[in-house]
């Protein structure tokens, strides 16, 4: 294999691996403030208890999402050297920023986060976990500007030429502001929040079926299918807009993720279906016309298919787009459903009567996790074949030094790694989720601060 | 270029660029060293208790690398590019120690077992070290110039990083992180564990002086264009001569159990030897070994002019909001580590 299929290979990899994480601290951030934001109003200790038990689990996801995501900020400079020449002067910018406002935000509160219950008051404490919080959205805006700006390019000029030919920023603004990170971001965003919501009302769901903590499980499932439903409808909003968004900045994409070729046809609306790349043909169940309708509120009105484009400036992976996408939508769609279904039996006063509910919630974990990697999928394989769309190929990317011996070995590296961290994860997190909220800690053996002041 | 007090953009950029990686060196160089120094403590409650020194402020410390290289991929991206695809090998390896590094402080205390302890101590203390080693080594081969080729690409070997002056320089950093961690560490520890934290320092101490002192001899032997830059910069040797003098410091301040002072003296040592890298340097970032010309300088290798500006816009809004939490963290955990149910 080349080195080109090789670094995306690894590219892909690593950053999926890295985005199991971040949605999951993202959206737990957001549960522990509201918990612990509940426990300042109401000095119900139930909330406070529950909000430890979170934070539990928030240092593992956190932990995890902090020593994978340095990963791909060295790839840009070992794998994609070219890319980091040409889009250093922009890109570099909003990674800087990310660190400096960012990730300084969130490692600093986290230590009191984690370990400040005993040494701060209640109220400092809080507004550490809102610092965290606050850290890890603001992460969220500079990486996804940065991934928007290759998405949606606008703030630049080209200087230079041939093989020296790079991007120089020239409105910071306008660059921030691309016509495409105010929808990314908070798509992103929200899917963050679903993640984490859903793994709330997952786990607590479990406990209810077990009978156990009953009661401060009651309170958390109820705030998480609170902010369930409010995220999932927006999503659909959220969403829509990135896809008009796309529709005008990345025509060739939005063919993609609904197979559409000829742009003198109106195109339609697939809910399930398979691409025929040879021959360009779309078979499944679909609205027709459905497609122009949500971009023109028309049904016959016609859509730029991949047609307009020449065949080297396709994405490669038309099906591929098309199934993520899909899977996407069809998971969104889900979402709502789920969480309307567990707001209708709340307002019957049925909501924990059900025992396939409960069952349900706990499985519905898996759905946003595979909706956020799917969207990814979707829009990254739909920005093919640019990194920088319309500017910059991909192929050309690369890091002219690196070989395939060595791509081939780090990918071998991060594959054992990423396994071992991820089979710990599950262990732990599960070990986390037996042991329960309960006021004691994880680990009984652990010597308490009197044994260890006679120590010595 | 725009200049600002007198001296372009690009220098200046120069300065915060290592001015942060100062900073890294200073903050994650004592949780490192404390680190390295896990596997020669002996008993769990030691090792539980050095992993919770560093417990809260390790994670804030190592942001400071996601900073510099954030600051280098933006105001010098072409030195980005070319270091790092040079490099790979040694960047994936920091990588995974990196990743091993956190998982283990992660992990560690999750289970009481014995052989999962061990199993996650060796890992922490064999990557501190690693990683140690590898900042060095790229650190030398930064010192020692790069095969650098006319169209700003590196033009040599995989292996070539593994060369004598960079390990030295890469053994070198392992024994001033151990002295500088050692010394975080008494101030975090009481009773046997202190006394043997004492003796670790002096040990690191020698070590350094050794070392360092080889690496003098190398390069005024074989490495023509550092010493020659010595000689004509006088300058450059009392500076040198101020990071011997606060080392020398150290061992005295620690009898008189001045930590707070030995720990400060410490840091200007290492942020001395830094300012002579640095001074070494100027103007090149990455030196050719085949031509001077190829070289990749403060001058042909920056990012344009509004971004310089732009970033140094960031990082004066930035700056004090890190030292702010900073000192805000380092606060709330002041004093000899407790160990209680939050901790590792
Ligand atoms: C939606 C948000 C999001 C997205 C798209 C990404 N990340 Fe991430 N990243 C986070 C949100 C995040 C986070 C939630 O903020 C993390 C997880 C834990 C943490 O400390 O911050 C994080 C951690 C994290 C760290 C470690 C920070 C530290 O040491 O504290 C780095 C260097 C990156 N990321 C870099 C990247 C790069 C280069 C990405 C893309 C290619 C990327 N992240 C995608
Ligand atoms: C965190 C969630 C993300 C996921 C899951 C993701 C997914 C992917 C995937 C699957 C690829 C390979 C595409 C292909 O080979 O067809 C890719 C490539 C890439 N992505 Fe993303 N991406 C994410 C975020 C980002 C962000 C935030 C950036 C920029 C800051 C980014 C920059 C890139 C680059 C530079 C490549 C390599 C070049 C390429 O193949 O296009 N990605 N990503
Ligand atoms: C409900 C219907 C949904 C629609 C119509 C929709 C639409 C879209 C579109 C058009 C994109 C591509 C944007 C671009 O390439 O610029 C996208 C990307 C994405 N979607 Fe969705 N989406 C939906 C639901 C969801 C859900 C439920 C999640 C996760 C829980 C999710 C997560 C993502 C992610 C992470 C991306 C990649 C980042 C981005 O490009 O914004 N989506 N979505």
């Amino acid at each position: 294999m080349d080195v080109e299929i090789l670094s995306r290979i690894q590219f892909a990899l690593t950053v999926s691996f890295h985005y199991i994480y971040p949605p999951l601290s993202i959206g737990l951030g957001l549960i522990m403030v509201i918990l612990e934001g509940k426990f300042l109003l109401t000095k119900n200790p139930e909330y406070h208890v529950l909000a430890r038990f979170w934070t539990k689990i928030f240092a593992l996801t956190f932990g995890i999402g902090v020593a994978t995501g340095i990963v791909m900020e060295f790839e840009f400079g070992t794998n994609w050297a070219t890319y980091s020449r040409y889009v250093g002067d922009i890109f570099g910018s909003a990674l800087a920023a990310e660190g400096i406002f960012a990730f300084a935000l969130e490692s600093g509160f986290l230590g009191v986060l984690l370990f400040g219950w005993n040494r701060v008051s209640p109220k400092v404490h809080f507004i550490s976990t809102a610092g965290v919080w606050f850290g890890s959205l603001f992460s969220a805006v500079w990486i996804v500007v940065a991934n928007s700006w290759q998405q949606t390019p606008a703030g630049y000029h080209i200087v230079g030429e041939g093989m020296n030919a790079r991007a120089e920023i020239t409105d910071f603004w306008a660059m921030v502001f691309n016509p495409s990170s105010v929808d990314r971001l908070s798509h992103v965003w929200l899917g963050s929040f679903l993640a984490g919501a859903f793994l709330v009302m997952s786990v607590h769901a479990y406990y209810l079926l077990k009978n156990r903590y009953v009661e401060v499980s009651k309170k958390a499932f109820k705030v998480a299918l609170v902010v369930a439903i409010i995220f999932s409808l927006g999503q659909l909003l959220t969403g829509h807009h990135s896809a008009d968004g796309v529709a005008v900045n990345q025509p060739a994409k939005l063919a993609a993720m609904e197979g559409h070729y000829d742009s003198l046809a109106a195109a339609d609306m697939y809910i399930l279906g398979w691409v025929d790349q040879e021959n360009e043909k779309v078979t499944g169940l679909s609205i027709p016309g459905g497609l122009s309708f949500l971009l023109h509120y028309n049904f016959t009105e016609p859509v730029i298919g991949l047609n307009a484009f020449p065949k080297e400036d396709q994405p490669s992976q038309v099906n591929a787009v098309f199934q993520f996408y899909h899977i996407m939508i069809a998971i969104g769609m889900a979402l709502i459903g789920i969480s309307l279904l567990g707001g209708f039996l709340w307002f019957r006063g049925q909501l924990f009567e059900h025992k396939w509910f409960l069952m349900l919630a706990i499985f519905s974990v898996f759905l946003p996790q595979i909706a956020n990697q799917a969207g990814w999928f979707a829009a990254e394989m739909g920005r093919q074949p640019w990194v920088v769309y319309g500017l910059l190929r991909t192929s050309d990317a690369l890091s002219k030094v690196v070989t395939a011996n060595q791509v081939m070995f780090s990918i071998i590296l991060f594959s054992l790694i990423y396994i071992l961290l991820f089979s710990l994860f599950i262990y732990l997190l599960n070990k986390k989720i037996q042991h329960g909220p309960a006021e004691d800690d994880l680990i009984d053996e652990r010597p308490k601060q009197k044994e260890i002041a006679g120590a010595f | 270029m725009e200049t600002f007090l007198g001296i372009d953009y690009s220098t200046w950029w120069f300065l915060v660029v290592g001015a942060v990686f100062t900073g890294y060196v200073i903050l994650d160089g004592f949780d490192l060293g404390a680190g390295a120094w896990h596997l020669f403590l002996k008993t769990d409650q030691d090792r539980r208790i050095a992993l919770n020194a560093v417990g809260p402020v390790w994670d804030g410390n190592e942001v400071w690398l996601v900073i510099g290289g954030g600051a280098l991929f933006a105001g010098f991206p072409d030195v980005y590019a070319t270091l790092f695809s040079a490099m790979y090998i040694p960047f994936m390896l920091f990588l995974t120690f990196l990743i091993f590094r956190a998982i283990s402080i992660e992990f560690r205390s999750k289970e009481p077992m014995r052989w999962w302890r061990q199993m996650w101590d060796t890992a922490y203390g064999i990557s501190s070290i690693m990683l140690s080693l590898l900042l060095g080594v790229l650190l030398g081969n930064i010192l020692f110039g790069l095969k650098i080729g006319p169209d700003k690409e590196f033009t040599g070997n995989w292996l070539e990083f593994l060369n004598p002056y960079a390990i030295t320089v890469g053994l070198i950093t392992v024994a001033l992180f151990m002295m500088h961690g050692g010394i975080y560490l008494i101030m975090k520890t009481e009773g046997r564990l202190y006394l043997q934290l004492r003796m670790h320092v002096k040990q690191a101490i020698i070590g350094f002086v050794v070392l360092f002192s080889l690496l003098t001899a190398y390069t005024l032997i074989y490495v023509p264009h550092l010493s020659d830059d010595l000689k004509e910069h006088p300058v450059f040797f009392s500076i040198a001569l101020i990071a011997f003098l606060s080392i020398a410091n150290i061992p005295r301040l620690i009898s008189k159990r001045k930590y707070l002072y030995a720990f400060f003296f410490s840091a200007l040592t290492m942020s001395s030897l830094l300012l002579v890298v640095a001074f070494e340097l100027y103007p090149l970032i990455l030196m050719s070994t085949i031509d001077p010309e190829y070289s990749l300088t403060v001058h042909n290798a920056h990012a344009s002019e509004k971004t310089l500006g732009i970033m140094l816009i960031i990082a004066a809004i930035g700056t004090p909001l890190v030292g702010l939490y900073t000192g805000f963290v380092f606060w709330t955990f002041k004093g000899k580590v407790k160990i209680d149910e939050t901790s590792y």
